[in-house]
């Protein structure tokens, strides 16, 4: 029988390869169940889950609260712009008086890096961090290898290139991790002022030209822009990036073959990538999307089944 | 702990038949009909009662699901091992079908009673029957009846019923285990 050897989902760093594969193989079955005509499960109705985000979000937080949902627990949500976070609570304050309304779990995106980790060694919940700053996206990680391994068949051995603004991005680090752990091949590619200095000690490589990059490539994971993180100017224009690391047609009918295309979301259309790219049937952006859910559904289920009564 | 047999394999075919017939005599041609079988055990008697069906009486164009009930048990985060779920293969509705639920065996009923949930995902059947190979008919926490059995067993609670597929362990066979020395 098989269980996660974590308690809680901080981030890919700590998870192990058996707990990716058990992820998937339970995304597997909640993929059939969003398939039926009645797409609910009651799993998990006697828990409660509550959605916090200090931080803006809208696709991760309609997926996450759609796979609550289809898993039948009962969820609240809290934005940090509507609530007492404002007045001065302190994020422990903020937290505990939700769990005081006796919540199971917790689903956190939070501007500051490592917030998950700390709020998981003062409160008795079960944390899934959904971001924290520009740190870790766990379960977009997941869902972004998952779709790998339902396009391609397989996550091991894959030329994988992330393109674009891998320094502000947590996806990048989280599917760094991910990829790498299933024995892929990864490959970083955008402007030098946007990579980390140090992200080769991840055993990655850097590539500063986006044709190579391709070339090499079975997939490419397209990073928005983040202007709303950058303090300083990165890049002399947004049409001089689009020159260089932006994605379009022509590009890709040049390369002589059918690489996937993948992208977090929300898209910058021709900025990162034009519209005909993100259209293309190459790209699996919205299986992206579909598999969101199952893949956070999978991840819920399996740590409610670690909270006994 | 010591090892009964309930039914060897020349027991479990005509049991089989006998079910095959049953099933027939209420079902017909089985043209509004949809079998189910429970996973992962039920799924065993679930094809060898469609093939008999199939090739020995001749019935054509049978629906065989196969019906995961894992996310739908009321035991989950209450028993010592986690549960691990296995396929659902259900590739038709069954809205206003006659279902027949198969397992291989009924205890205390929960797994059937999960199964009834289950089935509501896949549209309103006309109506649901229930058959199973081995009847443990003391052994119920529902009010969950067969229609079809193979065979009642008056079973006390340290006993265990193992079924033993030849698929699985080269042949047909049924024990009945104690548990208590």
């Amino acid at each position: 029988m098989k269980e996660l050897s974590v308690e809680n989902l901080l981030g890919i760093k700590y998870l192990t390869k058996s707990d990716v594969n058990l992820i998937f193989e339970t995304a597997d079955h909640f993929k059939e169940v969003l398939n039926r005509p009645i797409k609910k499960v009651p799993s998990l109705r006697d828990i409660t889950i509550a959605n916090l985000f200090f931080e803006n979000s809208t696709r991760t937080k309609l997926s996450f609260e759609l796979a609550e949902k289809r898993l039948s627990a009962d969820v609240i949500n809290f934005s940090a712009s509507q609530s007492s976070v404002k007045k001065g609570e302190t994020l422990i304050d903020t937290v505990n008086n939700i769990l005081s309304m006796k919540v199971d779990i917790v689903v956190m995106r939070h501007p500051n890096v490592g917030a998950g980790v700390f709020l998981s060694k003062h409160v008795d919940a079960k944390i899934i961090n959904a971001g924290d700053g520009t740190h870790e996206h766990p379960t977009q990680a997941l869902l972004d290898s998952y779709s790998i391994r339902e396009k391609l068949g397989t996550v091991k051995g894959k030329k994988i290139v992330i393109v674009g603004d891998v320094l502000h991005s947590r996806v990048a680090l989280s599917n760094i991790f991910a990829l790498k752990l299933q024995g892929a091949q990864v490959k970083v590619c955008g402007p030098t002022t946007l990579i980390p200095k140090h992200i080769t000690s991840l055993g990655v490589e850097v590539e500063t030209n986006l044709k190579k990059a391709l070339e090499w490539c079975d997939v490419a994971n397209v990073l928005r822009v983040q202007h709303e993180r950058m303090d300083i100017k990165y890049f002399p224009s947004t049409r001089e990036y689009t020159q260089l690391f932006g994605i379009n047609k022509q590009i890709l009918d040049n390369l002589g073959k059918k690489i996937v295309i993948m992208h977090p979301g929300p898209i910058n259309r021709g900025v990162e990538i034009t519209s005909d790219v993100a259209d293309a049937d190459q790209s699996i952006i919205l299986n992206q999307v579909e598999n969101g859910v199952a893949v956070r559904m999978a991840v819920i289920y399996l740590l409610a089944q670690q909270i006994k009564r | 702990m010591s090892r009964k047999t309930l039914l060897n394999s020349k027991e479990i075919e005509i049991i089989l038949h006998r079910l095959a017939c049953q099933l027939i005599e209420n079902h017909n041609d089985f043209s509004n009909t949809v079998l189910i079988g429970l996973q992962p055990r039920g799924s065993f008697l679930a094809n060898r009662l469609v093939d008999l069906l199939k090739n020995e009486y001749g019935i054509k164009n049978l629906e065989l699901g196969l019906l995961d009930i894992t996310f739908y048990r009321d035991d989950f985060r209450r028993r010592d091992e986690p549960l691990e779920a296995t396929p659902t293969e259900i590739d038709f509705l069954i809205e206003d079908k006659k279902v027949v639920i198969i397992d291989d065996v009924l205890y205390s009923g929960r797994s059937v009673r999960a199964a009834l949930t289950a089935i509501q995902s896949y549209g309103r059947p006309d109506n649901i029957e229930l058959l199973v190979l081995i009847d443990r008919r003391f052994s119920r926490h529902l009010p969950i009846q067969p229609n079809y059995k193979g065979r009642q067993v008056d079973a006390i609670n340290e006993e265990k019923v193992i079924v033993n597929w030849k698929e699985t362990h080269k042949k047909d066979v049924i024990y009945l285990d104690n548990t208590v020395e």
